[in-house]
């Protein structure tokens, strides 16, 4: 796209895209660290993971800003103009999944004394290495235009969605076997949304992205999962 | 979603151009141009320089029969009648298609006679009337409150955008159908501008208007329709928000958002 007879604005754009990469890839980083720092109960990762989150967001004010700025400075039209708005939905998307990740780290850091049923863990890591893959994909499809890759990942949500509704009769059973368990296992629910929330930003990132190339919106309903669902569903989460 | 339910209803059509070539001499600057304008809608006509949009406008009106060797074939239908019929009454035809210059062409009278002179040519109405007329013509383009107290003084006195909107006093004045404006607000600055703008939105509720702008968010904001021309041709034409958010031509695309070489 870097052909206008303005060079500048060709410049402007290109650095939106720049820096919607970068803020990808601290978030991913956040993710994977926040749940290693999880699975190994390791308090300085979890830190880590927590402090790197102001990085986050003064990359997404930052984004903002100059969005705002190149539309004042070039009233973009069309792709132009959909290339600033997608800069600043999908950073807004980013930030939160780093939220996310950050309030992972928060959870560790409180059951690190209580680490009860390491296996309890189980279905958070499958639902991680989703979550992960997707974001890797959405992020991809940001940075490559491209729509086949963006509607894949929007049709994949639901098996995210699917493996929550698992993890969470896990949950549910560690906590009945033992009362003892319950904080834990609180904890480890609440993680189990996080990541599935991020499932969501993920899938808004690439119906951005969609409409970032095509200036269609994608349908408001996602598809349904291919993983029988077991009646528990957050409707607010949708 | 039931796509036949969607289907977009067409507005009815007030002009009709159909296989419309231009020729300037030997030369062709308008090629083959098929397309309406709708009825009490905005049509933006787009495009570099010297793509043939001000050429158009003029034939809609045939301002182009004041200059010789210059002609137009193919069909112009105003209300079904094609006005490129060498029988047609001219002077009722412009009267039925005003025009709006990009500078401001008031004559070198008062504001009152500005307007009444073009009713003169096509009416005898009683003083009381022709008040009147003068009047709802200077409401009408937004004018009033800010001459009425100065009718009598010259029409040149006026500021730019003033004297803009005189002329589309003037062009409201004799009641005409369609107005057109060829880049009725590159002289003018921004709130001027901003007040023309104004003017085209409540006109459209009376007239049928078509706008040659080199202003691609003037374009986007008064219109409902825009076209898009390049060298003679009609590259595009379709609902503005379609055009200039998705537009089906590469060179529309292009053209619109700066990529041009």
């Amino acid at each position: 796209m870097s052909d206008h007879i303005v060079k500048s604005y060709d410049r402007d754009l290109e650095a939106l895209g720049r820096r919607i990469a970068e803020m990808g890839g601290v978030a991913e980083k956040m993710l994977a660290e926040a749940m290693d720092a999880l699975s190994t109960f390791d308090v300085d990762l979890a830190h880590r993971v927590v402090s790197s989150d102001p990085r986050l967001d003064a990359l997404q004010r930052e984004i903002e800003e100059n969005a705002i700025l190149t539309i004042a400075r070039r009233q973009p039209l069309a792709v132009d103009l959909r290339e600033c708005i997608a800069a600043i939905r999908i950073s807004g998307d980013i930030e939160r999944v780093g939220d996310l990740a950050k309030n992972i780290a928060k959870r560790t850091l409180k059951i690190v004394s209580e680490a009860r049923v390491p296996r309890a863990i189980v279905g958070l890591k499958s639902m991680h290495e989703i979550a992960a893959m997707q974001l890797k994909d959405a992020l991809d499809a940001y940075a490559l235009r491209d729509t086949e890759r963006a509607r894949a990942v929007w049709q994949n949500d639901s098996d995210l969605d699917a493996l929550e509704d698992s993890v969470f009769r896990d949950l549910l059973t560690f906590m009945m076997e033992d009362p003892r368990n319950i904080s834990f296992c609180t904890h480890l629910l609440f993680c189990s949304k996080n990541l599935e929330r991020i499932g969501d930003h993920t899938t808004n990132i690439s119906e951005t992205v969609v409409y970032l190339v095509t200036g269609e919106s994608m349908p408001t309903e996602r598809p349904k999962s291919r993983i029988p669902d077991f009646g528990v569903k957050d409707e607010a989460a949708q | 979603m039931n796509a036949a339910v969607q289907a977009p209803k067409e507005p009815p059509t007030k002009v009709s151009v159909s296989g419309l070539d231009f020729y300037y001499g030997a030369d062709r600057s308008l090629k083959n141009i098929s397309m309406p304008l709708h009825t009490n809608k905005v049509t933006a006509f787009i495009g570099p320089s010297g793509c043939g949009k001000s050429t158009l406008l003029r034939v809609l009106n045939r301002m182009y029969d004041l200059y010789p060797g210059q002609r137009a074939e193919g069909e112009v239908l105003l209300d079904g009648e094609n006005i490129l019929d060498p029988a047609i009454d001219l002077n009722a035809l412009r009267a039925r298609v005003g025009m709006i210059f990009q500078k401001p062409t008031p004559f070198p009278m008062s504001i009152y006679e500005n307007i009444a002179f073009g009713i003169r040519l096509y009416e005898k109405l009683p003083r009381a009337d022709l008040d009147a007329r003068v009047e709802a013509a200077l409401r009408g383009a937004a004018l009033w409150d800010e001459v009425k107290d100065k009718l009598h003084a010259s029409g040149l006195g006026l500021s730019g955008g003033q004297q803009q909107r005189l002329c589309i006093a003037r062009s409201v004045a004799v009641q005409p159908e369609v107005i057109l404006f060829d880049e009725p607000c590159s002289a003018l600055d921004p709130i001027s501008t901003a007040k023309v703008e104004e003017l085209i939105d409540e006109l459209t509720n009376r007239y049928t208007i078509a706008i040659v702008t080199h202003n691609m968010q003037q374009a986007v904001r008064v219109s409902d329709y825009t076209a898009f021309m390049y060298l003679g041709e009609l590259i595009e034409f379709g609902e503005t928000d379609d055009v200039f958010n998705k537009p089906k031509e590469k060179r529309t695309l292009d053209y619109i958002t700066g990529r041009f070489g």
